[in-house]
């Protein structure tokens, strides 16, 4: 039996630039079949975080082309781009939680937003918090929780529509080790169940003892792409 | 549509308060000028519609020694001016029959009458008031015509009173309604500049920009709604109690065509309720346009 290849994310000769003569992005081709863990590593300034906008559509590129799955990001009225984002998870460094709401409102506002039924809210929520852990939590603010919560909160969030595909900026920035191994295994059981991946990060440690794909950016251009590499 | 129930609104709405408290004022200011202003015109109207066909007339004086031939020719025209509706012929008998009807009481002052004062009139009803200047010129072309009478000031100066009104009223709402709308806008920037993280929170998690901003319409609007609201009882209540003043003490010719407090109420408060939700609406989706780019 052969996996069958599927295109999860393509970069076409992908250019940013910003004002000042910056140059973020230099000319990427990349492919990014579905089902893969991707690491995007680089020093500060290297351009992670530019390519992860550029898969969220935050900002459109200077040049090229950027596919996910059959769509084209170009031609993505930017009406549409809300229905580009219910179809991946997006993780930050920062959690980036609603902080009027509780743990399980956090993660019902995702459902909530695609017009998900109340009954397959009140069903879903507790599964996916009991998946990362955090069925005691469900009723807490995020404030009253630690850092390595939230970010579970915010996995979660990002997993309850069951998304082809995660993006995560630098999920452990903010992390001490151990709380950062937690969210790996985290990542990598829910890639396990078929979720693509992509992670940006600079953590070392995490690249080494993973093996899985490695991207690494100098300068906005791609100098190495290495199938179970290392930082 | 859970998270923007009415509750969070009305939360965010008073976590604001003052800046609430400003909106709603700066509408019911606003309101409460246009509502004066249109409880007047209203009055005018009724009034000069209820007096109208008094004075929509015009009385023409036959000349005494006309024969009875000269007074049907002169009939034919002014029946052919135009304008002119119909025209009735009224002898000078019947003249001094209608004002002993009139003033019953006072009707033995008359008995006593060696002739009678009265002129033949025809009186002409127009097809409307203005028409009443080109008729009253032409009146003058003819023949055997004592005298044209006609009440065109008082009418006229209705005519111009209740324009001159509805002007001024009309420049003074636009401008209050500027500043309503200038200030809900910016009560709703205070409210999205505070919740600006969560905004973009929303966006990233795929929320539509109209999922966004429908609670913050409806926040403008509420402020809107209320402001229409507290205008409308504050006429309510200015004018029940002119109404009294009115009709109990002043002019009684123009208190008979007083409008009642119930009509005033409803006229009112259904502009209220349109030009308040309308501000309402309009100032958040003006503020919160440029934030919804993220
Ligand atoms: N909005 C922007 N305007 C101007 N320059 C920008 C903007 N965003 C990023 N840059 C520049 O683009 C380059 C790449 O930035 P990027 O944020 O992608 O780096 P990074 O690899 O994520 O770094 P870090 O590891 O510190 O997060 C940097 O030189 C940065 O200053
Ligand atoms: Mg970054």
């Amino acid at each position: 039996m052969y996996e069958r290849l599927e295109n999860m994310i393509k970069f076409d000769n992908v250019t940013k630039n910003y004002s000042g003569g910056i140059v973020a992005l230099d000319n990427i081709n990349i492919h990014i079949q579905k089902g893969e863990f991707v690491f995007i590593v680089g020093q500060s300034g290297a351009g992670k975080s530019t390519f992860v906008k550029m898969l969220l559509k935050e900002e459109p590129p200077t040049k090229g082309e950027i596919f996910i799955e059959d769509t084209k990001l170009s031609d993505l009225h930017s009406r549409r781009v809300p229905q580009l984002r219910r179809k991946m998870g997006v993780v930050f460094q920062d959690f980036r939680l609603l902080s009027k709401k509780t743990v399980y409102e956090n993660v019902a506002y995702s459902m909530e937003i695609i017009g998900a039924k109340p009954k397959e809210v009140r069903k879903r929520v507790p599964l996916i918090l009991s998946m990362v852990g955090l069925s005691n939590r469900a009723k807490l603010y995020p404030d009253q929780l630690s850092g390595g919560e939230q970010q579970r909160v915010s996995i979660a969030r990002a997993m309850i529509n069951n998304p082809t595909l995660l993006v995560a900026d630098e999920p452990t920035g903010n992390l001490d080790p151990e709380t950062s191994w937690e969210i790996m295994r985290l990542l990598k059981q829910f890639n396990r169940n078929g979720t693509t991946i992509v992670m940006a990060t600079h953590d070392q440690n995490i690249v080494d003892a993973m093996e899985m794909r490695v991207i690494e950016l100098v300068n906005g251009k791609v100098v190495r792409d290495q199938a179970k590499g290392v930082y | 549509m859970k998270y923007y129930s009415i509750n969070e609104t009305l939360k965010s709405l008073f976590r604001n308060r003052m800046m609430s408290l400003a909106s709603i004022s700066s509408v019911v200011a606003s309101l409460l000028v246009l509502g004066i202003i249109m409880s007047v015109i209203l009055n005018i109207n009724s009034f000069s519609e209820g007096i109208k066909h008094q004075f929509d007339s015009i009385d023409v004086y036959i000349q005494e020694d006309l024969t009875k031939n000269e007074i049907l020719t002169l009939g034919e025209s002014i029946q052919n001016i135009n304008g002119v509706h119909s025209i009735i012929f009224e002898t000078k008998d019947q003249a001094l029959e209608n004002l002993k009807i009139d003033f019953e009481e006072y009707s033995y002052l008359l008995e006593g009458l060696e002739y009678n004062p009265f002129p033949n009139t025809y009186i002409i009803n127009l097809d409307d008031v203005i028409y009443a200047d080109s008729i009253v010129n032409q009146l003058k072309n003819l023949q055997g015509i004592e005298e044209v009478k006609y009440y065109k000031d008082l009418v006229n100066r209705i005519i111009d009173l209740t324009s001159y009104v509805r002007n001024i009223g009309l420049v003074l709402t636009l401008f209050l309604a500027g500043i309503a709308t200038f200030i809900i806008n910016n009560t709703i920037k205070l409210t999205i500049n505070a919740r600006r993280r969560e905004i973009s929170i929303m966006k990233y998690v795929g929320a539509t920009s109209w999922y966004i901003r429908w609670p913050f319409i409806l926040e403008g609007t509420i402020l809107g709604l209320i402001g229409a609201l507290i205008s409308t009882g504050i006429i309510y209540l200015i004018y029940s109690y002119s109404f009294q003043l009115f009709t109990s003490q002043f002019y009684v010719v123009f208190a008979a065509y007083m409008l009642n407090v119930k009509t005033i109420a409803k006229e009112i408060l259904a502009l209220n309720l349109i030009i308040g939700t309308g501000i309402g609406a309009l100032g958040s989706l003006v503020s919160i346009r440029k934030y919804l780019n993220v």
